[in-house]
């Protein structure tokens, strides 16, 4: 049950990160690309957050604060440069499907408490960086037209795919 | 006289302390672009590794045979000594992506 949660979860969202653009044949902007990066960071600071209040397990609490401390600076440097580019991020269909779906999955995962929780948590951990990482190399990252943004995104690749690893890693410990 | 032969052997004295700790060197690997650089390295045992992170990130230097475990904060810059002959492999906790090795020779 708990896999298909996540798997759900995942298979939501990578509808949600392919649809519009795919759907339409039009490249995201870089404004719109700036936009569903810097959700998808605070999102998983959300579920992190939510990862924080309920977990008591050492490892898991350890992953999370690594995910918020990450994410945040990254969230940071994107601001930043979109502040020296004068680019402001333009919400989107993509975005708003990112939001929709987390949301929902963060109120699948209150009802869950213990192993349980954090087994649920985890999985769902490496679920959205694979997904995130697939859609920043196949879409956001192609589509990028500024080199700095283009080159953030690629930094932010690498160190979402050490999530990924570390998230895998934490999934079997806890199996 | 005598006081040539105490100053022979100041010198003496003070050229044993240098070469001391000269025998120890200190070897330099970047943390860059999420990665370790170089990847390889080589030194013998008694010297310093020093990591230098350039990332925005914070990275960590963790050797898979837990001899050592250097958290190192963006910009900043940490050490550790190599004590044992031997390849050490190590990575970073938060990016296990990032992957490198050390030779160590002995003295």
């Amino acid at each position: 049950m708990l896999k298909f949660v996540s798997l759900l979860g995942a298979g939501v969202l990578l509808c949600g990160l392919a649809g519009p653009a795919a759907a339409q044949g039009a490249k995201p902007t870089d404004p719109q690309i700036a936009h569903i990066a810097y959700t998808a960071g605070v999102l998983d600071i959300k579920a992190a957050q939510q990862a924080l209040d309920k977990s008591k397990n050492a490892k898991v609490r350890a992953f999370a604060q690594d995910m918020v401390r990450d994410h945040t600076s990254v969230n940071d440097q994107a601001l930043a440069l979109c502040k020296k580019l004068g680019v402001t991020p333009e919400d989107n269909d993509t975005s708003k499907g990112l939001v929709k779906d987390a949301d929902a999955y963060r109120a699948k995962l209150a009802g869950l408490s213990g192993a349980a929780f954090d087994k649920a948590y985890a999985e769902h951990e490496v679920a959205y960086h694979h997904t995130v990482n697939g859609a920043l190399e196949s879409t956001l990252i192609p589509s990028a037209n500024n080199a700095e943004l283009k080159s953030l995104l690629e930094t932010g690749l690498k160190i979402f795919k050490g999530h990924e690893e570390h998230a895998r890693t934490l999934a079997a410990s806890l199996k | 006289m005598r006081l040539c032969r105490a100053s022979r052997a100041a010198v003496l004295v003070i050229t044993l302390a240098a070469a001391g700790p000269a025998a120890a060197g200190v070897v330099h690997v970047d943390m860059k672009g999420i990665g370790f650089t170089p990847a390889r390295i080589s030194a013998k045992v008694g010297d310093t590794i020093e990591w230098a992170n350039h990332d925005f990130v914070v990275h960590s230097a963790t050797a898979r045979d837990h001899s050592f475990d250097v958290n190192v904060t963006a910009n900043q810059s940490g050490r550790t000594v190599v004590k044992k002959a031997g390849k050490i492999a190590y990575y970073c906790r938060y990016h296990p992506n990032m992957t490198a090795e050390i030779d160590v020779a002995a003295k």
